[in-house]
């Protein structure tokens, strides 16, 4: 009896350490984050550092308002871009696709999940620059790409997302609809997505935390000019982009400088998460 | 007297004869003055897969009536309701032979599905108001059957509502979410949402089982009133209730169709021993 309840004991130990970790982890990137940036942005001065126009690390000017604009206007891009096809696909795999079309179409959604993000950059680089660079001013590496690739990589946390909540749907709705003499697509379209649109919300929103955070395909077709583009052709550069390019030789404020881009990321990434978080329990609350 | 029995027990004592629809309009044996039949089934045999889940069966609907089938679980009354709307279409496997006519119109054939669908209207077992406002939820048909019209649309809405008896309760919430109503009150929505397209019949589910007995008496009585301008079929679990609002009523078991006629000979004069048993509460 004692041997039992010590063995218990010790798995809840067990367990509740590797839940600790988790926990633990965020903690520190925590605690690292601000430990390290907010000195900077204090001595940068907030809104000269949240505000500023010019980043010029060799004069020590560091406004980093270019890249949160240009973040935001990548992510915007890609919104654009992924969530009607995502949504459509979603709805498609969802109600009209047959098993053997669904069969093929699901694992290449989940695939596209698995593609490395460097591989989705060669791809913007090799295919997508050149085709803009053919068609449009500039070189090529620019907004606009940046936008189309990053669409397409959160399309298969989209479509999964939202495939789940149509799913989701209980057939009551449906049939109720198809009763009143609505054919599939208008029951689809007015009742079913209606009825998941937290669920589906959920899903952008995940997507846009994705897009937002994502670094290596946006800096190998962005361009990366630390300037606010002045259309989409021109080049781009992301609070994520800003940190990987320049981390490698920084130091003092403008290390200190780049952490603090890092906050200011963990700031926008915990809002998102947190909007995720209601739009879900709104969700699971029908 | 004994020919007449013979088809009291075939469930065919509401025409003289069992007629195909596209022949002479027989004048119908109702104690209650001639009523023709809105919607019949003839020589239906519906399967799921393998399984014969009605066989042969024969009824007819009469027009302005109540009828309510009656039999217990699994004795096909349901699959019969669904199939005179199709939807028994969306059940993979089901397959059904024989005719089934709206006005005398082959409704697998003559008429398109959704057309049927809105001239023959549904309410579920389960209430099933869409996850949208009160208004919303009766302006569905009539949007998908083209009213676009604002003032054209809040005028269906309130005459479904009233029609349902149940305007004076909902009127200073039309914008508030069904979901938020009582089980009773969103049965009722759901009758007011099936009469917002103006069917001509309407079918009914088992629609008060997950009721209430107050929400059960409204809804019986509101089926009284329905009666004047629309065919009501019924599927009830509960006798009492086919005895309370039916006119006609037809005895299912096992698939078959026992016995049908008017309700009052059904319960108190039963000319199959299956049906005195099953409505005096021997088995069921």
């Amino acid at each position: 009896m004692a041997n039992h309840s010590l063995r218990e004991g010790f798995a809840r130990v067990l367990f509740l350490a590797a839940a600790g970790v988790s926990i633990l982890a965020v903690a520190l990137i925590c605690v690292f984050l601000f430990a390290n940036g907010v000195p900077a942005i204090a001595q940068i001065g907030l809104p000269d550092f949240i505000f500023g126009t010019t980043w010029r690390p060799a004069n020590d000017i560091y406004g980093i308002f270019p890249m949160i604009v240009g973040s935001i206007y990548v992510t915007a891009g890609a919104i654009l871009v992924g969530v009607p096809v995502g949504l459509l696909c979603a709805i498609f795999l969802s109600r009209f696709a047959s098993r053997g079309i669904a069969r093929i179409l699901k694992p290449g959604v989940e695939l596209l999940a698995g593609i490395p993000s460097v591989v989705y950059g060669f791809f913007g680089l090799i295919v997508m620059v050149p085709f803009i660079r053919a068609y449009a001013p500039g070189n090529g590496l620019s907004l606009l790409a940046a936008s189309v690739l990053l669409g397409i990589m959160i399309l298969p946390t989209i479509i999964t997302v939202a495939q789940s909540a149509l799913d989701a749907v209980p057939q009551k709705y449906y049939e109720g609809a198809l009763a009143l003499g609505a054919n599939h697509e208008r029951a689809t379209f007015r009742v079913l997505v209606p009825a998941a649109v937290s669920g589906i919300m959920a899903g952008v929103v995940l997507g846009i935390g994705r897009a937002i955070g994502e670094t290596m395909a946006v800096i190998m077709v962005a361009g990366n000019q630390p300037v606010i583009p002045e259309s989409i052709f021109g080049g781009v550069r992301t609070m994520t982009a800003n940190i990987v390019i320049e981390m490698g030789y920084a130091a003092d404020l403008h290390r200190g400088a780049l952490i603090a881009t890092g906050v200011v990321l963990f700031v926008f990434i915990l809002f998102i998460t947190m909007v995720f978080n209601v739009m879900k329990r709104r969700s699971e609350a029908r | 007297m004994t020919n007449m029995m013979l088809e009291t027990a075939k469930g065919i004592d509401y025409k003289p004869s069992l007629q195909k629809p596209a022949q002479a309009n027989p004048v119908p044996a109702d104690r209650e003055g001639a009523v023709a039949a809105k919607m019949g089934v003839y020589d239906l045999d519906l399967y799921y897969k393998d399984f014969q889940a009605l066989k042969k069966v024969n009824l007819e609907f009469p027009e302005n009536r109540v009828t309510a089938l009656i039999g217990p679980s699994g004795c096909g009354k349901s699959t019969l309701l669904k199939s005179l709307n199709r939807m028994n279409d969306l059940v993979e496997g089901c397959r059904i032979e024989g005719e089934i006519t709206l006005d005398g119109a082959d409704t697998r054939r003559a008429i398109d599905v959704n057309s049927l669908r809105r001239r023959v209207g549904m309410v579920f077992q389960q209430p099933n108001p869409f996850p949208m406002s009160i208004y919303d939820n009766i302006a569905f048909g009539p949007r998908t059957h083209g009213i676009k019209g604002r003032s054209d649309l809040d005028e269906v809405v309130e005459r479904s509502l009233r029609d349902a008896a149940i305007w004076d309760e909902l009127k200073d919430r039309l914008k508030k979410n069904a979901l938020g109503l009582s089980g009773g009150q969103q049965q009722r929505l759901c009758i007011a949402r099936a009469l917002a397209v103006r069917p001509e019949v309407l079918l009914m589910d088992e629609a008060t089982s997950a009721l209430d007995p107050i929400s059960t008496a409204k809804i019986e009585e509101l089926v009284g009133e329905l009666k004047t301008r629309y065919t009501v079929i019924m599927v009830t679990h509960n006798m009492l209730q086919a005895l309370r609002v039916s006119d006609k009523t037809s005895f299912f078991l096992l698939g078959e169709m026992i016995e049908a006629g008017p309700t009052e000979d059904v319960f108190t004069n039963p000319q199959d021993e299956r049906t005195a048993d099953y409505v005096a509460g021997r088995f069921g």
